[in-house]
């Protein structure tokens, strides 16, 4: 009998590899996301790495992860609970079984379920053994053994045989999902060009596993999750953190301005910097500086220099950053600052995500010094989003905060590749030379922006810095007068940036019972569980937030339109209450997660419904 | 091994004048302060250096010393505490044809900016630094820095500083630096003259004036410059000669074995060929760092250029490494480095 009689069809799945830091999970992963992605499948990806690079062997403090989501609709976010999780030790089951729903295929490589491995994973007992895994489809497989049988003609060490585990396991889910190895070998055959022997090695491994499965007591049925319909175009799979460096490049080829990055490496910030750092030939200059108050202010003097000037870091970064930033806000110098969010306060938790940096983007800082904020939305949105905040910190000569977060910096999605000479142009505001009335602080009467005058330029020879300037002519003035027109006029350059973004938009009913607000990377879970309302046959509204600071025009019509508001955001309340203090008479419920983890849809549901519900 | 080629700054087609270089600003130092021998050399020598008035950048911290921006009349940058060198560098390797100097203090760069400091020299960034060293904190009015002496007694250590002060030339050299020079805010022809050399060398050039705090520190370093004792306390370098100093020249350096000492030229068959002839263009800084160390009452204090010597520039490295990725490199544009990344094409 053919298993493939026993096919069923489902419109998403949420495939987990787990195992030890060593074992290659975010190599698997990502083969076996490309592999749908070139199928035509939708998809998002989620690495889950420990905070140490090589925590002890084993443990469950060193387990890694990569989590794909993928399907025939569109996939906005991580997913929440697995249909298969394969899991190379008893640590990475230990840790990982929270994500196992009833029915999840668990692929378990039994030959390293000993009692060393349960004493080191912390297991009392054997979880294979002890009834804990009733519940699921327990797929036993001896993958240590069955590699070295099969890579035995190819006399290679067993390190060498050991680590191609991960594509023993990689082949049993091609089966499982009924996919041919063409896309995953033609991939391999690029990856590894210079590697024959490792790509011989992984192809047998692959085969084998794929034919293990098919003959597998325990796997009954297949998957089949038919392609999405996709636009037409050419598409790679990109982090949200490649997407913000190619965001920011755009932003600079699109300007006529020279590239610059000031910036220090920081956890989960880091790839922005790394990414930037490879296109010299694009003529982007890349300063990896002794601290992140050096990273911001190179990047304040690059500014004054006449650069597209950006610094890149994660929330006690932008902690240290903080007074430099206030610099750029009163010499009135474009500055992109990325902060790509993690669990805070302090150092917190550096490879998990938050969205607690609001207050701090908003408001930290000495003095009154107002600044753009805006969130990403997504790992596609980055590029969007970080090109858009260049354009306008640029033509309005003002720093810009770009919150990104650790879930959409690091996680994955399909990215339908833009022509950047087709986004929208950037215009900065350079000073001719010679201008015979420029003065520094001269400012564009509808937008009140202040020209930008470059060194070098001839005739422009002016002064600025950090103390307060006389309006226009931009001596040093303490004048109380002038100090309060100067403070006025920032704040009023930045709220006039509301006429320069668009309108906020509503998903769903004018009427509907109840207004869901987010804001920044939970776009794709909170549209989720609103759509499952929707389904179910509420009446739920969503707005999603991603011009924070000016906020659009209509924000506050909206928010007129419902009875009930509910601001659901990964932090104890920062979006509600900067609402609430700008909108005081519109009562708003919260709905927080602070836990270093996304919102999983099935958070959502039973909160949104529950606000429905009641009086 | 990477080539480097000098960027270079575009000079004036028109001879400068020290009034070309004058702002419009009150200079609102105390009366007396020796920043306005220092703003006064400065002044003179942008003329001398001869590069067009708008490739002069100036870049300062915080502190009296860091008002001198708004004294020129160039692109002027004032910062914030500590940060100067940080913000010049930003601007230097943005545009390498700018000559960027900056302004700072003992405080200011040794304390809160130490190490955006030490890292701008270890780069060899060719930023000219100008850093006035009162030994004291003047625009707070009168707190120990570190350069303070031990034991002196000033608002913040009533009973005398417990701290070791820096020196900054072993600082600098400390830190890899490939120019250091020291002049007195009393001796203004000299100050011109190292602020030239300064100019001129290629990479990070510390200039240490010390400066005279009239209301906070007076006469820090008097035993140095006053009249009576400067002959005796002031070594003036000059390279490839011999380092003597004193009244009638009679007094020099000689290296006994592995020490410096001062020698009286005559007495115990001691001869000029005995002294120790500048090398400031020496790779090796170990015998520079032994100058710059000297100090009273043993030794006289080393003025003028102690080192300057001749390594790649972290700027000209940038560029060179950009022109190299640009001859060498495919990709040319945004959408060639989105293409690169393992594209497929959905049909
Ligand atoms: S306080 Fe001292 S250093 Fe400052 S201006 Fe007055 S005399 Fe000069």
């Amino acid at each position: 009998m053919s298993k493939k009689n026993n096919a069923i069809e489902m419109e998403d799945v949420v495939v987990k590899f787990v195992g030890d830091s060593g074992d290659g999970m975010q190599l698997v992963g990502t083969l076996f996301s490309e592999t749908v992605g070139i199928d035509g499948n939708d998809l998002a990806n989620f690495p889950d790495y420990p905070a140490e690079i090589r925590a002890p062997h084993n443990t469950v403090a060193g387990v890694s992860g990569f989590q794909v989501h993928f399907g025939s609709k569109e996939i906005n976010n991580f997913g929440d609970l697995c249909d298969v999780i394969v899991a190379m030790n008893p640590a990475s089951l230990k840790a990982n079984k929270k994500w196992a729903k009833k029915g999840t295929i668990l692929i378990i490589d039994s030959d390293t379920f000993d009692q060393k491995a349960f004493e080191r994973a912390g297991c009392t007992a054997n979880p294979l053994e002890d009834g804990s895994l009733k519940d699921y489809i327990i797929v036993k497989a001896p993958i240590t053994t069955k590699v070295k049988e099969i890579l035995a003609p190819l006399g290679l060490d067993i390190k060498t045989m050991e680590r191609t585990r991960n594509m023993f396991t990689l082949g049993m889910v091609l089966y499982i999902f009924n996919r041919t190895f063409n896309t995953t070998f033609d991939y391999l055959d690029k990856k590894f060009a210079k590697k024959p022997q490792m790509i011989e090695a992984n192809k047998m491994v692959i085969k084998a596993g794929f034919d293990y499965a098919s003959s597998h007591e325990s796997i009954d049925k297949t998957i089949t999750v038919k392609p999405a319909s996709l636009e037409k175009g050419k598409y790679t799979t990109v982090t949200g953190n490649i997407a913000t460096a190619w965001g920011l490049l755009a932003a600079s080829e699109r300007s006529g301005r020279p590239f610059f990055l000031g910036s220090y490496p920081i956890t989960p910030a880091t790839e922005i910097l790394m990414e930037l750092a490879r296109h010299k030939s694009l003529g982007a200059k890349v300063f990896q500086a002794e601290d992140e108050i050096a990273g911001i202010c190179s990047a304040i003097g690059a500014s004054y220099a006449g650069a597209m000037a950006c610094t890149t870091t994660s929330g006690p970064g932008l902690s240290l950053k903080s007074e430099a930033i206030g610099l750029a806000v009163i010499t009135e110098l474009p500055l992109i600052i990325v902060n790509v969010m993690r669990g805070g306060p302090s150092t917190g938790l550096p490879t998990k995500s938050e969205q607690s940096d609001l207050y701090q983007a908003l408001f930290g800082r000495n003095g009154e010094a107002p600044l753009i904020v805006m969130a990403a939305t997504s790992c596609t949105d980055c590029f969007y989003a970080s090109y858009e905040i260049a354009k306008l910190s640029m033509e309005h000569m003002t720093p810009a905060i770009l919150l990104t977060d650790g879930n959409i910096g690091q996680g994955s999605q399909l990215f339908k590749l833009p022509d950047v000479k087709k986004l929208a142009p950037i215009k900065p505001p350079i000073a001719e030379a010679n201008d015979p009335d420029y003065k520094p602080f001269n400012r564009d009467p509808k937008t009140l922006v202040r020209k930008w005058a470059i060194p070098g330029t001839e005739g422009l020879r002016h002064r600025v810095g950090g103390l307060e300037k006389e309006d226009g002519i931009g001596n040093v003035s303490m004048d109380p007068q002038n100090h309060q027109k100067m403070v006025d006029l920032r704040a009023a350059k930045v709220e006039k940036i509301a006429d320069f973004i668009p309108e906020q938009t509503v998903f769903g009913d004018e009427d509907a019972d109840l207004l869901v607000i987010s804001w920044g990377g939970t776009l794709g879970a909170v549209r989720t569980a609103v759509q499952e309302l929707q389904k179910q046959g509420n009446k739920v509204a969503h707005t999603h937030f991603r011009y924070i600071m000016p906020l659009p025009k209509n924000t506050e019509a909206i928010l007129k339109k419902y009875k009930k508001i509910v601001v659901a955001e990964l932090n104890s309340g920062q979006f509600v209450n900067y609402l609430r203090m700008k909108f005081p008479r519109y009562p708003m419920l919260q709905c927080n997660k602070v836990q270093g983890l996304p919102f999983f849809v099935s958070d959502l549901l039973p909160t949104f419904t529950k606000i429905l519900k009641e009086k | 091994m990477i080539e480097y080629n000098n960027t270079t700054v575009e000079r004036s087609r028109i001879p400068l004048t020290k009034q070309d270089f004058v702002s419009d600003q009150m200079v609102k130092w105390c009366p007396g302060c020796g920043d306005h021998a220092i703003l006064s050399a400065v002044s003179n020598v942008f003329p001398k250096i001869g590069y067009k008035k708008e490739n002069f950048m100036f870049v300062s911290g915080i502190g009296c010393s860091s008002r001198i921006p708004y004294y020129l009349n160039t692109y002027g940058f004032h910062g914030i505490h500590g940060r100067a060198a940080a913000i010049s560098t930003g601007i230097k390797i943005t545009n390498p044809h700018l000559s960027v100097w900056m302004a700072t203090g003992d405080g200011d760069s040794m304390a809160i900016g130490g190490n955006h400091f030490i890292h701008i020299i270890r780069r060899n960034m060719d930023i000219n630094i100008i850093l006035f060293n009162n030994q004291i904190y003047g625009l707070t009015k009168g707190q120990y820095s570190p350069t303070t002496n031990m034991g002196q007694i000033t608002k913040t250590s009533p009973q005398g500083t417990i701290e070791h002060p820096f020196n900054c030339g072993e600082l600098v050299l400390g830190a890899q630096g490939t120019f250091f020079a020291r002049g007195v805010d009393t001796n203004p022809k000299m100050m011109t003259e190292i602020m030239f050399e300064a100019a001129r060398h290629d990479g990070t050039s510390i200039v240490e004036i010390l400066q005279n705090c009239i209301i906070y520190n007076d006469k820090v370093h008097a035993l140095i410059t006053a009249k009576e004792t400067k002959d005796n306390y002031q070594l003036h370098l000059k390279n490839g000669e011999p380092m003597k100093f004193g009244a009638n020249m009679e007094k020099g350096i000689r290296l006994n074995k592995r020490r410096l000492e001062v020698v009286e030229i005559g007495k115990n068959d001691i001869t000029e060929n005995d002294l120790l002839v500048h090398d400031q263009y020496a790779g090796d800084p170990g015998i520079h760092l032994m100058i710059a160390k000297m100090a009273p009452p043993v030794y006289p204090v080393a003025l003028g250029v102690i080192r300057s010597a001749m390594y790649p520039t972290y700027d000209d490295l940038v560029e060179e490494q950009i022109k190299q990725a640009k001859e060498n490199s495919k990709i040319k544009c945004v959408n060639d480095v989105m293409a690169a990344s393992g594209v497929f094409e959905i049909k």
